[in-house]
């Protein structure tokens, strides 16, 4: 339940990262959240060479840190539920600074704290460098249902339309003094909701008359071809096959 | 509550993944039903208003405010199938481009918040709607249905953190801190779905599936006098079949879940101290879930005491889960009927 997403991740670029088809980007990350999750919590240093791989993504990819860093804040919610579970844990405890700590709880905080981490700077990576439209024809390629493809393209395009709308609204609202201070104002809100309703649903009726108008028969024409050649299967395949090889690594030492 | 990576075992991420999976399948078939030839396009506009509600912020009590997760009012706006579907979308598309919720614990987000929450919703506005009609009960139904569906998706939430959490916890206690908070939230939530769905209601009725039934029927008063009544449509015949099997479909792949899942969990621990901090979690656990909660709120959660919470934590449990078996009963006592009624329509 993050906060609202103002601002879209996506940063246009024409780097080696950026050119690779969607498809093997969406099949690396995944790869990669895999093995991260995989990886028991006591090898430290395996998270370490983790986030070593990420950074050298994102150095190929122009993605500046700043960036990366400032798009992580989604994070934030859950980063407070882990720092709570030393407490509420159960088990053996330990006295850290006057604080009675659970030893396992301790553990467990670690352990999502640096999986969720790492999993969020991926997402960022492969958010920043794919472009939203794209990224839904290889999730199609991927054998997502198409009708699932289809609905999620067609919310990125009416996305902007209806926030505009909501927009337009909270100027009139707030042009008018309106401040949403306590229970007593979710009536106002939830009034706006739903108009806000009713103007898109309308509009996306209208939309879809248009469509069949101009001869939309149930599923849209694919104009780009996404397709990937093994070469590129192998750079993507890099991010993953780095971080398993780590992986495999440290079981042979420990 | 999006879950990011690394809060659940792999067991239960891939497992909560086939739930999610085997749900949006289902769902993809029964929305075809609900938006005929529209699917597409009206799912993915109502998953981008959906998306749009998640960013409207509402004052839960004094310094806290928490959005909603809209589950509900899609639910009950455009019908349980395709409100599953645009929650899926919104969060698949959350996850992808916004980076907000894991990738391997889509699976888990999907499931807590596309299909717990819409089945409980759905399952108490049916049930109300059923013993109830008219245009009150729908916006009392919308009200109900969307403050169980918040507190019953964060139980459900704990129940698979017990089962295959990377943390050691007591379940009872998460439970009670975690259903009494999200009970407060779902107030909120329930709030805004009454009002949101009284307003389409006042407009364009014809909009608000759950309200299908309602429309008065058409009367022709003729130059002379003679009245003719036109039926209405025959929407509603089409109605009760959806949650016919998606319910008990739902039950019985939550009770998969939780035994063949609970084989790969490890045993938890006993603690010996029943923890006297959970007053602290109390405030950690709002401060996750509404987001701005500030932390001078520790010691109690939006005023209550957090004994009350966790009375009516459990509270909110047995009335979700009573209510859910109630629903099922009911479907199976009148399902004859209502295949009668298809196959009238169909012939």
């Amino acid at each position: 339940m993050g906060a609202g997403h103002a601002s879209r991740l996506h940063r246009p670029g024409d780097t080696l990262v950026h050119r690779l088809p969607p498809q093997c980007k969406l099949v690396a990350v995944a790869g990669f959240a895999l093995v991260v999750v995989a990886t028991p919590r006591e090898w430290f240093w395996a998270f370490g060479l983790y986030a070593l791989l990420l950074a050298l993504v994102a150095v190929l990819a122009r993605v500046p840190a700043g960036f990366v860093l400032r798009r992580m804040v989604v994070e934030v919610p859950f980063v407070a539920f882990a720092l709570a579970i030393p407490f509420i844990g159960t088990g053996e405890r330990t006295t850290f600074m006057g604080l009675s700590l659970s030893v396992a709880g301790l553990w467990a905080a670690w352990n999502i704290l640096a999986k969720a981490t790492l999993g969020v700077a991926a997402s960022v990576l492969l958010a920043a460098t794919t472009e939203p439209r794209m990224m839904l024809l290889g999730a199609q390629r991927l054998r997502l249902p198409p009708l699932l493809v289809q609905i999620a393209m067609f919310m990125l395009r009416y996305l902007d339309v209806i926030l505009d709308e909501m927009r337009r609204m909270r100027v009139a609202r707030e042009s008018r003094g309106f401040v949403a201070r306590d229970v007593r104002h979710i009536p106002v809100i939830a009034r706006s909701a739903g108009a806000l309703f009713i103007r898109s649903y309308e509009r996306g009726e209208r939309v879809h008359l248009a469509m069949l108008s101009r001869g939309y028969t149930g599923s849209m024409p694919m104009i780009q071809d996404v397709s990937a050649v093994s070469r590129q299967w192998l750079a993507a395949g890099m991010l993953p096959g780095a971080a398993l090889a780590v992986l495999l690594g440290s079981w042979g030492i420990t | 509550m999006h879950v990011p990576d690394g809060f659940f075992n792999a067991a239960v991420s891939l497992s909560a993944g086939v739930v999610a999976a085997a749900g949006v399948t289902v769902c993809l078939r029964g929305a075809r039903r609900e938006l005929d030839d529209r699917t597409a396009p009206m799912a993915g506009l109502v998953a981008a208003f959906v998306f749009a509600v998640q960013m409207l912020n509402f004052p839960v009590a004094a310094g806290t405010s928490g959005h909603l997760l809209g589950g509900a009012l899609a639910a009950i706006l455009v019908g349980p199938y395709t409100a599953v579907l645009c929650v899926a979308v919104v969060l698949l598309v959350q996850a992808f481009f916004f980076a907000d919720g894991g990738l391997t614990a889509l699976g888990v987000n999907i499931t807590l918040m596309g299909v717990v929450a819409v089945l409980v919703a759905w399952g108490v506005f049916r049930l109300i709607t059923r013993s109830v009609r008219g245009r009150g009960a729908v916006v009392a139904a919308s009200f109900v249905a969307a403050l169980l569906s918040v507190p019953a998706s964060a139980l459900a939430f704990t129940l698979l953190f017990w089962i295959g959490g990377t943390a050691p916890i007591e379940i009872g206690t998460v439970a009670a801190a975690m259903g009494g908070v999200h009970l407060l939230i779902g107030i909120g939530e329930g709030l805004i779905t009454a009002v949101t769905v009284s307003t389409v209601l006042a407009v364009r009725p014809d909009l608000v599936y759950g309200a299908r039934g309602l429309a008065a029927p058409l009367v022709l008063r003729g130059a002379d006098g003679d009245v003719t009544v036109v039926p209405g449509a025959p929407a509603p015949a089409a109605t009760p079949r959806g949650p016919g099997w998606f319910l008990p479909a739902g039950v019985a792949v939550a009770a998969l879940l939780a035994g063949v899942v609970s084989f790969y969990a490890s045993s938890s621990p006993d603690g010996l101290e029943r923890v006297a901090q959970d007053k602290g979690f109390i405030g950690q656990a709002a401060d996750h879930a509404l987001g701005e909660q500030p932390l001078a709120d520790y010691g109690d959660a939006g005023g209550l005491p957090v004994g009350v919470a966790g009375l009516i934590g459990v509270g909110a449990t047995l009335v979700t889960g009573g209510g859910l078996f109630l629903a099922v009963r009911r479907r199976g006592g009148d399902a004859g009927s209502a295949d009668e009624g298809r196959e009238k329509a169909s012939v």
